[in-house]
């Protein structure tokens, strides 16, 4: 469990990024963190393991707080998977999945075994085991971001934009892949995007977010969809233009579902129907 | 012309190749203070240009000052530290003076080695849990090679090119039978002097310019092989058939 207390993050040059935010990201979940560009919501990622200190309130992994463990020691215990994949580009595809273990000292045997079989859990082709970051396609090298980030067998997996920079056909592959491995993992997954559809498909919990990481509304995507708490969440979420109001028209006796712009969304189906 | 006949003439003549200031003693002084002020150089240039460029601090002084540096007289800056230093630690002030001229370019190839990286890729390695230390040595040192074994090489040639210098303070190096050849008018050995400092200095370029290109690392390299691949497709339509290697790497 990650509990947000009152954090708050002050700039140097006087930017408030982050006032008085509390929030309980529970365990074996996935809480997704939504909104527009400079919302704040990577700086909160990038608190829990420390690679950005709140300046007030506290952060607890665990009812231990962040700020008592060193930064280094929080991180290696911590999964981080980056937009563009972040890899050491000078380091072949399983080195770069085994360099934290290999820093925390495991054998490099051992840590080499571990990583081919991360290599199937994410999809990849052992054969590319030797291949350096660059001649990999988008797609390949974020899931090699992802192997990396569960090298260590992490509790604790932040995600930040990771699928961001794919093109959108990879992208919903890497989300449904995620989906499997979350499934398989129960991984205490926090993940930044600023698309509402990735966070609905992804999130447990999800939190939109306004500018200076003000909660806007948190909820399972049920909830949000089904009560918008304010205009701002309704306009964000697309209910305000009609994208997720869909209505059923009757065609030639079958039931088709049309969204608010009279487009087609689907046929409508009895539950347990195929 | 004659006078490269007579050049020649004298770096091949065999009585030049032994004993006392014969070429191969000249060629191995001018080595010995080029190796030495590299040496020098580079113990100073490389910790103080990587701690820069890790850290960001000192960054405008450092560009201000190679920057001024490169404008330096070398002539007239050895005369100087002679002077103050007395005859007696000519050798010294010699050393001061190259290192001193070595110093920018490898200064500006270390630190902007380290720029050049992208900073997504070190703020991954901090948050994977790298200490600065280990970003330094893993990611920082291997991915800046290229760029500092690049300023190396502009300040070898520098160095190289300075040492005849030390030919008006001693008579030691290549530079040697040149001042000595203004004194005695002996064209053929000063022209035939300077072709030597010209062939050592290609040569260590040469060797500079492998060095350059086996430190940059394999998958950096990997990377640039396949941004030729794209930028060349004209070429390959135009060449025809597809090499076999190309077609693996695509169809993945």
């Amino acid at each position: 469990m990650i509990e947000f207390r009152s954090i708050e993050k002050l700039f140097p040059d006087g930017t408030r990024a982050v006032d008085d935010f509390s929030l309980v990201i529970p365990s074996h979940k996935t809480t997704v963190f939504v909104g527009s560009s400079g919302c704040g919501k990577t700086t909160l990622l990038r608190m829990i393991n420390r690679m950005v200190d709140a300046t007030g309130g506290e952060l607890l992994i665990d009812d231990e707080n962040v700020a008592s463990i060193e930064p280094v020691r929080l991180r290696r215990r911590i999964g981080y998977v980056m937009q563009n994949s972040g890899l050491l580009p000078h380091r072949t595809v399983i080195d770069n999945i085994t360099t934290v273990p290999r820093l925390t000292g495991v054998p490099t045997k051992d840590a080499r075994a571990r990583a081919l079989e991360l290599m199937d859990t994410v999809g990849l082709d052992r054969a590319m085991a030797e291949r350096y970051p660059a001649q990999l396609s988008g797609g390949q090298q974020q899931r090699v971001g992802v192997a990396r980030g569960l090298a260590i067998d992490p509790n604790i997996l932040l995600m930040d934009e990771p699928f961001g920079a794919v093109d959108p056909i990879v992208r919903a592959e890497l989300q449904q892949e995620l989906l499997r491995l979350q499934r398989e993992l129960g991984k205490t997954v926090v993940f930044v995007t600023h698309d509402i559809d990735e966070a609905f498909l992804l999130g447990d919990q999800v939190v939109i977010l306004e500018k200076g990481a003000r909660i806007a509304q948190k909820g399972t995507p049920e909830e949000i969809l089904a009560n918008p708490a304010s205009d701002f969440v309704a306009s964000f979420i697309g209910a305000d233009r009609g994208k997720r109001a869909l209505s059923i028209r009757d065609v030639d006796g079958e039931r088709v579902v049309v969204d608010g712009d009279g487009n087609l969304a689907g046929r409508l189906t009895e539950p347990g129907a195929a | 012309m004659n006078l490269f006949a007579d050049a020649f003439a004298w770096i091949l003549n065999p009585g030049n190749w032994e004993g006392r200031n014969s070429i191969p003693q000249f060629i191995g002084e001018h080595l010995w203070y080029t190796v030495l002020a590299m040496i020098l150089a580079s113990a100073i240039a490389i910790p103080l240009g990587w701690y820069i460029g890790h850290t960001g601090r000192g960054r405008d002084i450092a560009v201000a000052a190679t920057g001024a540096a490169r404008a330096l007289p070398s002539f007239g800056l050895l005369f100087l530290f002679v002077m103050i230093g007395g005859v007696a630690n000519r050798d010294s002030s010699v050393m001061i003076v190259l290192a001193l001229l070595a110093i920018p370019p490898i200064l500006a190839g270390a630190y902007a080695g380290f720029e050049a990286i992208d900073r997504r890729v070190i703020d991954a390695a901090r948050s994977m849990g790298m200490t600065e230390r280990q970003i330094v040595a893993r990611v920082e040192i291997p991915l800046g090679l290229p760029l500092l074994w690049g300023g190396l090489r502009n300040a070898v040639l520098q160095v190289v090119a300075t040492v005849v210098l030390v030919g008006f303070v001693r008579n030691a190096t290549l530079g040697y039978p040149i001042v000595q050849g203004i004194q005695i008018n002996r064209f053929d050995q000063m022209l035939g002097a300077s072709v030597l400092i010209i062939v050592l200095a290609l040569l260590l370029d040469a060797i500079f310019a492998l060095l350059e290109r086996y430190a940059t690392p394999a998958g950096v390299r990997a990377g640039r092989n396949r941004d030729h691949r794209t930028s060349s497709t004209r070429r390959r339509a135009a060449g025809g058939a597809t090499p076999a290697s190309t077609e693996k790497e695509m169809s993945v």
